[in-house]
Formats: structure tokens, C-alpha cells, sequence
């Protein structure tokens, strides 16, 4: 089971031909993800990796019946990028890229309210569902099939807690890397809602950090529905100096506001496990479900 | 990237904002011109540094003669202007800002930010002008309006003419006002700005409406379509550690304590910094290595890190996922090879090419601690900072 990929999904590669995406379209290919073919304007009619290139989504859409498509095109084509996703149907759109600039990132964001497309990332490590589906950056060498979902912000850092479920014994059902950005498109209320009803999913990981209201509205929505599922949550950043910009843009703590005392405490209110080393996160989950 | 106020307020001009006229000075000579240029019997001189604050640090002096404007300038020019936002060692002025003097009827703040929440541009006003925003929204958060914005709508005249009556603009006004705002919103827009703040703005006693002071930041991600606003850019205002880590890519904080930290990713950097406090230690910076980092980036994190002499121990704690840990074995070995320190070095790698990154670390000939996970590598390095 798992939730959004599995072993039919069918994928597109945007800006496929780059050097990025050609290796991890590579690895994707080798872990056994169907990807079917990439996207580069102007190179229609190519084969690369033995796949065909077209010069449109829509194009590949048609030719291939893709239902995801992995965007690694440089920051200033990814706001056209992804509006060429969203208008050829693509249901999933995993973005890559890195620094595409914020106003560009409202405009897309905009677009997709008024079409059932979901996007994860901008600024993420993608999407995973063990065994059967990797799109995006991870490193999948470190997933194990189970039954945890795992929801991170942070790239590494996720990997860090997915290496440490592994330790446990503890495999995932689907994990996410939905990135930090200041304007992004997946939430961890989203994937909540999404694992709530899987049922290959026993319980679920939360890998949130400073910065945005993202846990807090997680917080809301588990203590609104009396969530069925064991939540377990490591926020980064309880030493983050103040007023600093630490690495990437949603990590900005102001005033008090998205500090980790306060992501926490509302966790903690809503019936969450918040972990409080980060080196204990896979024996936390061991717990929370045995 | 942050401006100072007189490029903020330059920015403005160019989208028609209205601001009191000014003149820069970068040294006391220029100062009586600056004067006769602007006319008039009073006259602001304001520090121009990159830090908020400037007020409260007596950056800000309201001058009557010639001799109060050069006694000003003296006291603020070339000195370290400390306010609460630059730190204790505060921040050199090397520039001042003045402006004729303006009748003031009242004052309001306007801000416009990018609200995570509602993942629009938000528009915040207030009659509480020249407040910290923070403060009011603290202390009275009724006396805020915020305005959500549809990015392909812009900011309506029905929305700015609500914000103005809100803010407290007598009635004869509003319309000045609303176009005050909507052409404030349009420079943060043509601008891919972060943030324009507004505080404070003010209605003059002739009835003008102007900007009184001026922040803008802009997002870096936007640079590359406003070479415009790169060249504003003020390395005077930046720290040679943070500039050398920017060249190269790198996202770089210098911290208090003795323990250096070399991380890729900052959700990692920032749990290595938890798991070392944890352990009793003190990191002595922040240091995100980021995604595609190459050797070159690699050797200039460790360069920059180790010119901070309180460094005792580093710990390299590499999780490889875009970032291959043969790539951060590679930079490390040349790193060190290059950069010929005593300063203990722990690493942790671990993920894409781990075998290949141990296989060079070992192979390099380097002493090296290498630790089995993150627990043991925060164990070992606050060990080597203490011995």
C-alpha cells in the first residue's frame, strides 16, 4: 500500500536531459519506477536513458498516460514548467528545483487551487514508496518496505530519520519530502489526510524545524479529527539563534513566531509524540507503535 | 538581500512612491551642501546601516542649524552604531542619509510581506505608526489590518481605500492614500521584494502622503531578473565570512561556542546543533554545505570555518542524498590537505556513495575521526573540544 506512488505509477522527467536528472532518473529507473519518458522543449523526437524526449507535457501526456512527472529544470523555468504540468492533466508534480523566486512560487500556487493537481516541493528530496516507487533526489538504498509514513521538511535530515526507523526494524509505507520554501505545495495537514486512510500506514513521522505555521496547522487539524493513527514528531531548530536565516528560506524565526517551543507545545496538545534528541527518533516511533 | 533606506527609498521614487527628498553623505564635508541643496530651516540625519533599530541607537537626529547638523553627523559618522538589532560590537556608519524635514499630521504603518499561511502577499496596516510592528501586534493586535492579495488581481483601490480609512487617513485623503499603497504593492511586486515596511508613513501637514522611512528586502531567487537592485548590494554591511560563504554558495552564521559544524542540509545542521547542546557543547557556527555542493565549495566551508580561531573540534555530518558523500570525502581530504590544521575533525557520513567516501577518507592518509552515527559523532566531537 503506501499513498500517491506505487508500482503503476507512470513518471516524466522534466528537463530529463540535464546532468541531475539524468543520474537520478537513472537510479529511478534501476530501483524499478516506471519512468517513461522525459520532457525538453525543443528536443521532441530524441531518445535518452532508451527513453523518448518530447518537446511538451502534453505531448508526453498523450503518448505516454504519465500521471506524474519529476520537474530538475533551473529555477527560472520552473514557474512555466509547472504550469505545463498542471494544464496536460499531470495529477502529481514533484519539484525539484531549488531557488525558484517566491512571487513565481504565489503564482503557481494560484493555478493549482482551481485544479485537483497536487504538487510536493518546491526544494525537496521528492516522494518514496519502498520497493515500488522513487521519484525525486533520496538516497533509496536507506528505505525499507512498512508501515511508518514519513513527512519531512528538511532533506538530510529526513534521510537521518528514515536511516534510524531502518535501525528499529521499522519500515515505511510512503515518505514525503515536502520541503521548507516559504510558499510550497504539499502541507504535513495533506499527507496526514492522505495516511489517515491508507491502511498500510500504522503511524506517522512528522520531521518539522523553525520557521512557518506548517506544524501548528498539523497540530490543529490531528486534535480536530481524534486522528486514528500514533503521530510521532522531531522539530529542528530549539537552538537556532534567533533573527538568523538558517540555510533555506523557510527557516526564518522571528518575533516569536514558528519558534520551536511553541510547534511543540501544540503537538504535544494534540496528542502527538514529540521527540527531544534527534538521535531518538526510530526508538520514539518503536514505541509509539508496539 | 537587504538595501539601505536611501536605496529603498530610491526604488520607491522610481514606482512613484512619494518620500522626502534626501541627500547621502559619506563624510562631513559634504554636509553643508547637502543642506543648501535641500533648503529649508530643519532637517533629518539618519545612519545608514543595514540593521533595524537605528532610532533607538540615536542613529536618528531631527537638526536645526548647520552646527547641530555637522555636531550629527559627527556623532554618528565613521563610529559603530549599536541598536538592538546589530549585536553589541554594533555596526560602523558609513553613510547618512539626509532629508528635509517634514510637518508631520500623522503617522501610520503600512507593511507588505509574504504570509506563509496564507501563501499570499499580505498587506499589513496600521494607525500605530512608528511602533515595532511586532509590539502592536503583541500588545494590540485589533489595531492591525491584514489584507490578503491575489497575485493576478494586485491590490485593489477598494482593498488600499479600506486599508487607508482603517489606518485613520481623514476622509479628503483616502484617495492619495489608496494610491500611496497600490503603487507601494507594485514596486514589491515589480521588484520580487520579501518585504517593504512603511514606518512610518505619514500624512504631512500639507496633506501629502510620503514615505517617512523605507525597508526593503528582496528575494535572492529573483536576482537574476533585477540587475537592478544586485547592484545595491553593500558588502560593507557584511561580515568577510558571511561574503566568502555567499560567493561560494554556501550558507554560513558564525556562532559563541568551539565546536565547528560542516552539515549539508539545514534541517540536519540544525539537529546537529540540538544533539551537540544536548551533549553539553557549544557550536561555534551554522554551516549548510546545500544540494550540489562541489570539492571547491567544500575546501572554502572548511577554510572559512577554521579562520575562526575558537573552533576547537569540527564536526563534519554528511548524510548524502543529492550531495554524494565520494564528493564530500574528496573536498575534505583536499580541504585538509590544503588548510594544514591541529584542529580534531570528527566525520559522519553516511547515504549515496558511502563506501566510496569511506574508501577516500581512509585511503587519504588524513587523522580522521570517523564515528558510526550522529549520536556518536556529537559524543566524540564535544570529547575533542574539552581534551
Amino acid at each position: 500500500m503506501g499513498i500517491l506512488v506505487n508500482s503503476r505509477t507512470q513518471v516524466l522527467c522534466q528537463g530529463f536531459t540535464g546532468y541531475r536528472a539524468s543520474f537520478f532518473a537513472h537510479r529511478a529507473i534501476e530501483y524499478g519506477t516506471k519512468i517513461v519518458g522525459g520532457v525538453v522543449p525543443g528536443r521532441g523526437g530524441q531518445t535518452h536513458l532508451n527513453l523518448p524526449v518530447f518537446s511538451t507535457v502534453k505531448e508526453a501526456r498523450e503518448q505516454t498516460n504519465a500521471s506524474a512527472s519529476v520537474l530538475f529544470v533551473p529555477p527560472e523555468a520552473a514557474k512555466d514548467a509547472v504550469f505545463e504540468a498542471i494544464d496536460a492533466g499531470i495529477e502529481l508534480i514533484v519539484c525539484i528545483t531549488e531557488g525558484i523566486p517566491i512571487l513565481d512560487m504565489l503564482r503557481i500556487k494560484q493555478h493549482l487551487e482551481n485544479t485537483s493537481a497536487r504538487l510536493i516541493g518546491p526544494n525537496c528530496p521528492g516522494i518514496i514508496t519502498p520497493g515500488q516507487c522513487n521519484i525525486g533526489i533520496m538516497p533509496t538504498s536507506i528505505y525499507q518496505q512498512g508501515n511508518i509514513g514519513v513527512v519531512s521538511r528538511s532533506g538530510t535530515l529526513f534521510y537521518e530519520a528514515v536511516a534510524q526507523l531502518c535501525r528499529e526494524g521499522l519500515g515505511q509505507s510512503t515518505c514525503i519530502g515536502i520541503g521548507a520554501d516559504v510558499v510550497s505545495g504539499m502541507t504535513f495537514v495533506d499527507c496526514l489526510k492522505l495516511y489517515q486512510h491508507d491502511p498500510g500506514t500504522e503511524a506517522v513521522l512528522l520531521i518539522g524545524e523553525i520557521g512557518g505555521a506548517v506544524e501548528e496547522e498539523a497540530a490543529e487539524y490531528l486534535a480536530s479529527v481524534n486522528y486514528p493513527k500514533p503521530v510521532v514528531a522531531y522539530i529542528a531548530g530549539r537552538n537556532a539563534p534567533p533573527y538568523l536565516r538558517m540555510g533555506h528560506s523557510g527557516a526564518i524565526i522571528a518575533a516569536g513566531r514558528g519558534g520551536t517551543d511553541k510547534k511543540i507545545e501544540a503537538l504535544r496538545d494534540a496528542g502527538v509524540t514529540v521527540v527531544n534528541s534527534p538521535v531518538e527518533i526510530g526508538t520514539t516511533v518503536r514505541r509509539a507503535v508496539r | 538581500m537587504k538595501v539601505h533606506e536611501f536605496q529603498a527609498k530610491e526604488i520607491l521614487r522610481h514606482g512613484e512612491v512619494e518620500t522626502p527628498r534626501g541627500v547621502v553623505c559619506h563624510s562631513l564635508d559634504e554636509v553643508p551642501r547637502a543642506l543648501k541643496q535641500l533648503g529649508g530651516s530643519v532637517w533629518v540625519v539618519k545612519a545608514q546601516i543595514h540593521a533595524g533599530g537605528r532610532g533607538k541607537g540615536g542613529g536618528v537626529r531631527v537638526v536645526q542649524s548647520e552646527g547641530d547638523a555637522l555636531g550629527a553627523a559627527r556623532d554618528i559618522l565613521h563610529r559603530p552604531l549599536v541598536t538592538p538589532q546589530t549585536g553589541p560590537e554594533g555596526q560602523i556608519v558609513r553613510k547618512l542619509l539626509i532629508e528635509e524635514g517634514i510637518g508631520i499630521q500623522s503617522e501610520i504603518y503600512a507593511g507588505l510581506v509574504v504570509d506563509r499561511s496564507s501563501q499570499r502577499v499580505v498587506l499589513m496596516i496600521s494607525p500605530e505608526g512608528g511602533m515595532e510592528i511586532e509590539e502592536v501586534a503583541a500588545a494590540t493586535p485589533e489595531k492591525i489590518l491584514k489584507t490578503q492579495i491575489d497575485p493576478e488581481v494586485g491590490l485593489t483601490t477598494a482593498d488600499a481605500s479600506v486599508a487607508a480609512r482603517f489606518a485613520g487617513v481623514p476622509e479628503p485623503l483616502i484617495e492619495n492614500a489608496a494610491r500611496f499603497i497600490q503603487a507601494l504593492y507594485r514596486a514589491f511586486w515589480d521588484n520580487d521584494a520579501s518585504l517593504a515596511e512603511i514606518n512610518p508613513l505619514v500624512v504631512t501637514t500639507s496633506g501629502d502622503v510620503i514615505a517617512l522611512d523605507a525597508k526593503m528586502t528582496f528575494d535572492e531567487s529573483a536576482l537574476f531578473r533585477h540587475p537592478d537592485i544586485v547592484k545595491y548590494r553593500d558588502l560593507d554591511e557584511e561580515s568577510p565570512a558571511e561574503i566568502e560563504a555567499s560567493d561560494a554558495g554556501l550558507s554560513y552564521i558564525s556562532l559563541d561556542g568551539n565546536i565547528g559544524c560542516l552539515v549539508n542540509g539545514a534541517g540536519l545542521a540544525m539537529a546537529t546543533m540540538d544533539i551537540i547542546k544536548l551533549y553539553d557543547g557549544e557550536p561555534a557556527n551554522f554551516l549548510d554545505i546545500g544540494g550540489g555542493a562541489t570539492t571547491e565549495q567544500v575546501v572554502a566551508a572548511f577554510k572559512i570555518m577554521l579562520r575562526n580561531k575558537q573552533v576547537e573540534a569540527v564536526l563534519v555530518n554528511i548524510f548524502g542524498g543529492i550531495m554524494r558523500c565520494d564528493v564530500i570525502a574528496e573536498g575534505l581530504v583536499t580541504a585538509l590537505k590544503q588548510i594544514d590544521t591541529n584542529v580534531p575533525v570528527v566525520v559522519r557520513l553516511e547515504g549515496t556513495n558511502v563506501e566510496t567516501g569511506r574508501r577516500i577518507l581512509a585511503e587519504s592518509g588524513l587523522t580522521l575521526t570517523v564515528a558510526d552515527d550522529m549520536d556518536d559523532a556529537a559524543a566524540k566531537v564535544v570529547q575533542a573540544a574539552r581534551s
